[in-house]
């Protein structure tokens, strides 16, 4: 099963490349820059993904106690600070030729940071508690107010990006949206979450395998 | 009123409790022995229901202790290493917020009463801080008769306290099982727990290797008992 | 009724314990003292740069006081396993959550308080024209950060490393109570009427309430521990 995901998200990938590279036009205003938006903006949706699966695991974790659904928030976590840091980055690269500066208080940006460092907290938080019973009800609550303040942190932010600076230009939004660039970003979005699947599968069986020793 | 059967408890591959099985009538009084690291603590805090069994079951007053920890609390009394008090606060203050807590009657009458009847009606309003370890054991005590527990829990209620203070534990024990109390004690003092016991359990290597009424049983067959048994293991 | 006792008896005893020692309150108002001096000398004699920069200095010296008052919360129940305790007593165990909330509003408020008046004093700022509206915003922002600490607070006091883990855990959750309450008071301290800052207001209404719903839902998987 995982050995098929994997497979499927290595397909999945080549094939985004493809499109990302070969089919899709290059962008008038910002050249070929642009098309690190098809890094970018799956593995910010997959981050997501990976954030609601915590939440899910962690309620359902305070609600049956089983290890199971633990080892799910957990992997998933991990798995999604690590799509959040390349969201971060891929922005970042995306950003320096575009704005000229690295880093910018961008709303999305910003918010994509504040993400970072709940989520960074909760590996930390998993990283100190040694009893597995402890550590999923700890985390299941960290992961609850993490999820849950997402949309309050993103209006937040917005609304404080509309005092200081009129929105920017950049946004993962194309303009006028180019259909070949929905299909770009289509093909991407699916084979980030067969990759997600593929590393979240692989690494739930690595925690499964670990708590046994 | 306590029934155990095949309770076990490991954390993660340590193995603290093999398999612990026991029944104690009503009334009753179970003396816990076993050399420091048994597992009577780790026992004790199961059938408080501060822990968890990795497998096993647990009934205390008929009901489910496993499953339904809140429904056998209101039954316990613990009065354990910690005894339960804040410092800062006097002796009175101290009962009024636990009874309080419990959702008792924390009526100063009755806060009184309870004092008296530990014999720490004279420092009521003195803050625990200046107490004794026997007095706070007592504080403790006193804690437990205000709740009107039906099932003591005991850790180490005779340490560090001298032979009038064990004396002093020994009749409230007496008293509390002639009033229809159960007690569950656990200690490393031989000698204290054969004063007051119903049953005599030994614990070693995470089982009970002794489950047996105290009557008629003299202090030096348990001495020798005891020695027998947990030198067994390694 | 029971449950509102027993929040009570809570918050009763944590203000006899704090009456009784004053380890707390003394040491964390002269810690704003010291803020003060801190921000004056870190921003530099200029004073229009400092109170430009007051609304958020403001704030600053609130979490971070926060963040030394609120992690100590549960520190009293470490001592003779009072925690255990609080684990066995029946019922709804959110209304301890609650009386440890009130506790420490009544804390950060007097905090802010004082840190108010110092700013005032010291930095020359009138903040008392404005002080019911502002009453509002930090009276909102309080709640905010106060209900998530005390459940944060909880929990890192049974874990290794705690007072790093605290304020790591705590800051990320509070960027929207921090962006709330500086916009807010930022207008007010320019002199805008309080249904300037109304979607601010309602933010911060709404946090809060989210915040605390979630704080009496979880606490007693954070207090089993």
């Amino acid at each position: 099963m995982t050995r098929a995901l994997g497979w499927l998200a290595a397909l999945g990938l080549l094939a985004g490349l493809a499109v990302g590279f070969g089919y899709a036009p290059r962008e008038a205003v910002q050249g070929n820059v642009q098309r690190i938006m098809y890094l970018h903006v799956p593995s910010v949706l997959t981050a997501y993904l990976a954030f609601g699966l915590v939440l899910i695991g962690g309620i359902a974790y305070l609600a049956t106690r089983r290890p199971g659904w633990d080892r799910l928030a957990g992997s998933a976590a991990e798995i999604g600070v690590l799509f959040t840091g390349i969201t971060i980055v891929s922005g970042s690269i995306w950003g320096k030729p575009t704005w000229g500066t690295y880093w910018t208080w961008d709303a999305r940006l910003t918010s994509t940071a504040v993400l970072f460092c709940v989520y960074v907290g909760y590996l930390l938080l998993r990283s100190l508690i040694d009893d597995p019973e402890a550590r999923g009800r700890y985390a299941a609550v960290v992961g609850i107010l993490g999820a849950v303040n997402i949309p309050i942190v993103h209006f937040s932010v917005k609304w404080w990006r509309a005092l200081h600076q009129p929105s920017t230009i950049l946004g993962p939004e194309p303009s006028p949206i180019d259909p070949a660039i929905g299909l770009a970003l289509f093909v991407n979005w699916v084979a980030f979450t067969l990759l997600f699947a593929y590393f979240l599968s692989r690494r739930m069986e690595i925690a499964r395998l670990e708590e046994q020793t | 009123m306590i029934a155990a059967q095949d309770l076990r408890k490991a954390y993660g591959p340590t193995l603290v409790l093999d398999g612990v099985s026991f029944a104690l009538a009503q009334g009753q009084c179970l003396a816990l022995l076993g050399p420091n690291g048994a597992g009577k603590t780790t026992l004790l805090r199961l059938l408080a229901t501060l822990l968890r069994p990795t497998s096993g079951s647990l009934r205390v007053g008929g009901i489910d202790a496993v499953r339904e920890p809140d429904r056998v609390r209101p039954l316990l009394g613990v009065v354990a290493h910690g005894s339960y008090v804040y410092e800062d606060l006097t002796a009175r203050e101290n009962l009024r917020f636990w009874e309080t807590m419990r959702g008792g009657d924390a009526a100063p009458v009755r806060l009184a009463a309870a004092l008296a009847q530990v014999e720490l009606d004279a420092v009521a309003e003195e803050r625990v801080r200046t107490f004794s370890a026997g007095m706070k054991r007592r504080l403790g005590l006193a804690r437990v008769l205000l709740a009107q527990a039906r099932v003591l829990l005991l850790d180490e209620p005779f340490t560090g306290l001298d032979r009038r203070g064990q004396k002093w534990v020994n009749e409230f024990l007496l008293a509390f099982k002639a009033a229809g109390g159960t007690a569950v004690l656990a200690t490393h003092s031989l000698g204290g727990g054969l004063a007051v016991a119903d049953r005599i359990a030994i614990l070693g290597q995470g089982r009970l290797l002794l489950d047996r009424p105290a009557a008629g049983l003299s202090s030096e067959e348990l001495h020798r008992l005891y020695e027998s048994l947990t030198e067994a293991a390694p | 009724m029971t449950y509102a006792r027993r929040a009570w008896i809570i918050f009763h005893k944590d203000l006899l314990v704090e009456r009784r020692s004053k380890e707390q309150t003394n040491a964390l108002l002269f810690f704003c003292l010291l803020l003060l001096f801190l921000f004056q000398f870190a921003l530099g004699p200029d004073r229009d740069r400092l109170t430009a920069a007051l609304p958020g200095l403001l704030w600053l010296g609130f979490i971070l006081a926060g963040l030394l008052g609120l992690g100590r919360s549960f520190l009293a129940e470490r001592e003779n396993d009072c925690w255990e305790g609080l684990r066995l007593t029946p019922g709804d165990k959110s209304a301890i959550y609650l009386g440890k909330l009130a506790g420490n509003c009544v804390l950060m408020s007097a905090v802010e308080v004082v840190l108010v008046v110092l700013f005032g004093v010291f930095y020359n700022v009138d903040l008392w024209t404005p002080a019911a509206p502002l009453a509002v915003v930090l009276a909102l922002g309080t709640v905010g950060l106060a209900s998530v600490g005390t459940l944060f607070a909880a929990m890192t006091t049974q874990v290794r490393a705690r007072e790093l883990l605290f304020p790591v855990l705590l800051l990320p959750v509070q960027v929207p109570v921090l962006l709330a309450t500086v916009s807010a008071t930022q207008a007010l301290l320019l002199g805008q009427p309080l249904g300037d800052v109304a979607h601010w207001l309602k933010l911060l209404a709404g946090a809060d309430a989210v915040y605390l719903t979630i704080g009496l839902l979880t606490f007693e998987f954070v207090l089993e521990g």
